[in-house]
């Protein structure tokens, strides 16, 4: 493996060996097996059906939607569709999980073996191994620290569902598993089955860190919770394996145990004793029944699929002539790839995505808006971008005229229009002014005839004159012709 | 005129239809009726206030003329298990202290719709665990029979000892219980009754307090299989909120009740050939094998060859599933709490002091069969055996369209009989057991008595969603056995 | 197969099951008694024969992802043994 990645110890270089578990809450009215509503910050237990309070007699009932999102989302990571699975009690006891069990998957899980394709940054990918996805219900909320005394709970979050992705320990280091995230909420929310909200909660990240030497068996894990952000998840990487690499290079050994990060003080700290290694005791839900998929069902599923970040990124690639960095950052929200490609069509591409990435994203990040609720439309940047391929106005003014069409909503030719920018490209009209310039500053002249690059002082008056207007190639033309160059 | 508390369901029925006497009479005779029989502590919860009011809405829709339902105006008693919303539901245990529920099972809703009436919540062992109705946090069922010459009191049989109770000693028209594993059917056979399991998947358990999830069967208890069947008909049907409640229609199941067993294939199983079974029990299956033979049936002997494995397949695959179960039983939500700083320390002594011992036995070895390690050998097994054994019953009904056996292994005995070995308990299931296992619909009818009194009863097992040729079955034995007794305990 | 009160200790933590030092001998009697009872599905050869993983034999019925349920808190926290503001309460959770 690449040495780059590997990080160097006191006493020599270890690799670092990273798997993800991920639990996304997949979007749906309501809820796995009960009909209660998944709404986000309702009052407590108002979402909370009789099934989810595990009231004595109640039974759970699947919901077909939670199911079809599963496929869906297996399908988006070239994975295995189980036409068999199983659905699993995983038994534990805490409060926020009211039956004192968990519906999950644990032996025949709905989707098997799939591939995410990390984006590296020197533009080149790598992929990367998804082991299985399963549906399980998310619990519900334990509040510790409203009551000194007493943890309060609400279930409204219980029974909603929760799609489990779990990677292959194929991540590397930090960067990658940042990486994978990404992507993986990135295809997620291109196909509607996750919003991948990580501060909300509604994608949550544990990390299984290893460190051995090169050569060497795979040491002892441990797995940190409670990472909710692709920042917090890359900083408590480092320090775990830090963390790792330093009790080993002093002989110690690694106690495999669950870990919380601590995002205060950027470190990992053991999970006070919350259980004893656990012993589920797993076994198939004998409410329910095995779940079958017909295979046409799921190939109907499949049809539905849009195009996908890494496909479409290799066609702005190829259709666009865009670099790898471009095409990357314009497909990772599907929403920013829609307005491209309309702002793109029937233009110079790389020039729409120059001001898309550079000049709109910078604008709409500033003021905390997105392309869904952007100021400039697509066809507004457009018509923008229509104005300076025909002359109308200069790069430089263009940039002036966005700023005031994303304050003001009005369209480009509008402003042009009010505020007279229009290009002076006349070469007669800057033809005077060079000559009127040229005439006034006989010292300027001399210092360009040592040294051509002062034509720039010239360029400047000349812009200071038609305040920015002049077209910069004619005005460029007509020096030298003039100054001789 | 017969007293209402002697009526049959069908007999009140037409009673109720001449207008020879209302729905308030019937409750009424009833209500006095429990109120004498307290000493058999069939009931947990009486509830003649509802009973009144059920019976007088039931005589005011009968008398606006509207279409009466299946069970318009009787009175019925339902066992604990199932919640009944704004009554106070228990399943005989402590751990639901003060339980009110919210809800209405779907089982005792389908008997509202019919017009039924409730007089009580029915005692039981615990949460169902249990054949004689000694374990329930409401003290014991005591049986309406005796043995003569005895004074001790007998066992009802359970766990849906209270139900099977009340309908003997004629304190309820009819009764409702669940059966898992012989719950209603050892009963009715202790009490001198019809009981009847149907098939899984017949009856939806939403609402109902869970046991063992794949063997838990709603199911009517009765003195007549007449009464049976129209109390089937009114209780089955399929429930969208329970995914292993089958939709399949429901027949009408008195209809064709009395066609006779002309050409009909019984089977008789070698396997249920036990030593030491009593010599009355087996002469008593004999006796219903000729009364069968004499209506123009065709005897067939049959092997279900994995029989004697079924009753450990049961105490391996019921606790297992009881003890997942019965996690929601924590004091945090309902029920008992054991006040505690820590919460485990809450958990734990909440569940101490609310479950009695055979629900703590049952737990423990659910929790230990599907732990890590145990799983392959124990839970694992069990569900491979219960293939075999439904594959047995599967291969015998290509040739048999009835299976015939005797209910339970022995007459009731008294209370603080059998009561050192569990496991001599569990062998009350015997004949019951592998019906559950398969899921197959059984019904047990009151056919003779034994030497010192007390009733038995003889089962037949029926193909899956054909109670209708079972009933049809139990028809003729019951014709043929003219079982007239009456329990000379409590209430005359 | 005969379990000790250690184990017997085990499982009743692992089901939350108090079950104090006095009784742990006699309860681990009676569940090895049980357990030794049960061990006798051992004799069957149950090679090939797969388990039964459901009594009925239908599909696993579907539900419409519409909100049918909930919008009843006081329903769901009626019968709660502690409760305050919304909440159920329990003893603090240390994590």
């Amino acid at each position: 493996m690449s040495e780059k990645l590997m990080v160097e110890g006191r006493t020599g270089p270890w690799e670092v060996i990273i798997g993800l578990e991920v639990h996304a809450q997949v979007i749906s009215e309501a809820k796995l097996f009960s009909g209660a509503s998944t709404a986000f910050g309702a009052a407590p237990n108002s979402q909370v059906s009789l099934v989810d309070a595990a009231m004595p007699g109640m039974l759970p009932v699947i919901n077909r939607r939670c199911v079809e999102q599963a496929v869906r989302t297996g399908l988006a990571l070239g994975a295995e569709i189980n036409l068999m699975s199983v659905f699993d009690r995983k038994n534990y006891f805490y409060p926020d999980l009211p039956a004192g069990y968990q519906i999950s998957q644990f032996s025949r899980p709905i989707v098997g073996a799939g591939t995410i394709h990390l984006d590296l940054p020197d533009g080149a990918t790598r992929a990367v191994g998804v082991t299985r996805l399963h549906l399980e219900q998310d619990a519900g909320k334990s509040i510790h620290d409203r009551d000194p005394s007493a943890t309060l709970v609400d279930l409204n979050r219980s029974g909603i569902a929760l799609m489990e992705i779990v990677s292959e320990p194929d991540l590397r280091s930090a960067e990658e598993a940042g990486a994978y995230m990404r992507k993986l909420r990135s295809i997620l929310r291109y196909i509607g089955t996750c919003d991948g909200n990580m501060a909300e909660g509604s994608m949550r990240c544990d990390a299984n860190v290893s460190v051995r030497r090169p050569g060497e068996s795979l040491g002892t894990r441990t797995e940190t919770k409670n990472l909710n952000s692709v920042r917090f998840l890359m900083r408590a990487i480092d320090y775990e394996v830090q963390r790792q690499i330093a009790v080993l290079e002093d002989g110690g050994r690694i106690v495999q145990e669950t870990r919380l990060f601590d995002s205060a003080r950027g470190e990992t700290r053991p999970m006070r004793s919350k259980e004893e290694a656990h012993d589920y005791r797993y076994f198939p839900d004998p409410d329910l029944l095995p779940l079958r998929l017909d295979a046409d069902w799921v190939a109907a599923i499949e049809a539905t699929l849009p195009e996908l970040p890494d496909a479409k990124k290799a066609r702005f690639m190829a259709d666009y002539d865009l670099s790898a960095y471009d095409a990357g950052v314009l497909v990772a929200e599907r929403a920013n790839a829609d307005y491209f490609e309309a702002v793109a069509k029937g233009r110079d591409a790389k020039l729409a995505a120059n001001w898309v990435i550079s000049e709109l994203f910078g604008l709409l990040n500033k003021a905390g808006k997105s392309v869904l609720d952007t100021p400039v439309s697509a066809a507004a940047l457009g018509g923008l971008v229509d104005l300076i391929g025909d002359g109308t106005i200069s790069g430089r003014i263009a940039k002036d005229v966005f700023a005031e069409m994303f304050e003001s909503g009005k369209d480009a030719a509008t402003i042009i229009a009010e505020k007279g920018l229009e290009q002076v490209s006349d070469a007669g009209a800057i033809e005077k002014i060079a000559d009127q310039i040229i005439a006034a500053n006989p010292g300027q002249v001399a210092q360009y005839e040592k040294n051509p690059k002062v034509i720039g002082w010239f360029v400047g008056q000349i812009m200071k004159a038609t305040r920015g207007q002049a077209n910069p190639g004619v005005v460029n033309q007509v020096l030298l012709k003039k100054l001789g160059g | 005129m017969t007293a209402p508390t002697e009526l049959t369901i069908a007999e009140a029925r037409d009673a109720l239809a001449k207008g020879d006497l209302s729905a308030r009479d019937l409750a009424e005779a009833h209500i006095k009726a429990i109120e004498a029989a307290r000493d058999l502590n069939a009931f947990i919860t009486e509830t003649p206030e509802r009973a009144l009011a059920d019976a007088e809405a039931a005589d005011a829709r009968r008398a606006k003329g509207e279409p009466a339902g299946a069970l318009d105006g009787i009175p019925l008693a339902i066992k604990d298990l199932f919640c009944t919303e704004g009554v106070m539901t228990s399943a005989g245990s402590r751990i639901l202290d003060g339980f009110v529920p919210p809800y209405e099972s779907t089982i005792t809703a389908n008997l509202w719709r019919a017009g039924a009436g409730l007089l009580g919540k029915t005692n039981l062992d615990e949460f169902a665990m249990g054949s004689s109705n000694v374990t329930s946090y409401a003290g014991p069922v005591v049986n309406p029979w005796r043995r003569a010459g005895d004074n001790r009191p007998l066992v009802p049989g359970g766990s849906s000892g209270g139900s099977a109770a009340a309908v003997a000693a004629r304190i309820a028209l009819g009764a409702i219980g669940t059966d898992t594993g012989g719950s209603i059917r050892q009963p009715a056979a202790f009490c001198g009754i019809v009981g009847l399991k149907p098939t899984y998947g017949r009856c939806s358990r939403w609402g109902t307090v869970v046991f063992a999830s794949s063997l838990d069967q709603a199911g009517p208890m009765t003195r007549s299989v007449r009464d049976a069947a129209i109390m089937l008909g009114a209780m089955a049907g399929p429930d969208a909120r329970d995914s292993t409640c089958v939709d399949v229609p429901v027949p009408d199941y008195e209809a064709g009740l009395d066609a006779g067993v002309k050409g009909l294939r019984v089977g008789i199983p070698a396997e249920y050939r036990i030593d030491g079974t009593p010599g009355e029990i087996v002469a008593l299956w004999e006796q219903g094998v000729a009364w069968l033979r004499e209506q123009g049936a065709e005897i067939v002997d049959i092997s279900l060859p994995h029989t004697s494995y079924a009753l450990p397949t049961y105490y391996i695959v019921a606790p297992a599933e009881a003890s997942s179960n019965l996690s929601r039983y924590d004091g945090v939500k309902f029920g008992l709490r054991v006040p505690s700083d820590d919460l485990a320390e809450m958990y734990e002594k909440t569940r101490a002091a609310g479950f009695g011992d055979e629900v703590k036995r049952r737990v423990l070895i659910g929790a230990y069969v599907l732990s890590a390690g145990y799983y392959d050998a124990y839970y694992l097994k069990a569900q491979r055996l219960r293939t075999l054994i439904a594959g047995d019953f599967r291969a015998a009904f290509e040739g048999v369209d009835v299976v015939l056996t005797p209910t339970a292994p022995s007459a009731a005995f008294a209370v603080g009989e059998k009561t050192d070995d569990p496991i001599a308990m569990y062998l009350n299931d015997v004949f019951t057991v592998p019906a559950s296992l398969a899921g197959l619909p059984a019904i047990s009818v009151p056919a003779g008595l034994s030497g010192d009194g007390p009733p038995l009863g003889l089962h037949l097992i029926g193909r899956p969603f054909d109670e209708a040729t079972m009933l049809r079955a139990a028809a003729a034995i019951e014709r043929a056995a003219a079982f007239s007794a009456r329990p000379g305990g409590l209430g005359s | 197969m005969a379990i000790d009160k250690t184990t017997v200790a085990a499982i009743a933590r692992l089901a939350r099951i108090d079950v104090p030092e006095a009784d742990r001998a006699r309860l681990a009697g009676e569940l090895s008694h049980i357990l030794t009872w049960v061990e006798q599905l051992a004799e069957v050869d149950t090679e090939g024969v797969p388990p039964m993983t459901s009594v009925v034999e239908v599909a696993l019925p579907m539900r419409d992802d519409v909100v049918s349920d909930g919008g009843y808190p006081d329903k769901v926290l009626a019968n709660a043994p502690a409760r305050d503001d919304g909440f159920f309460v329990v003893p603090k959770v240390v994590e």
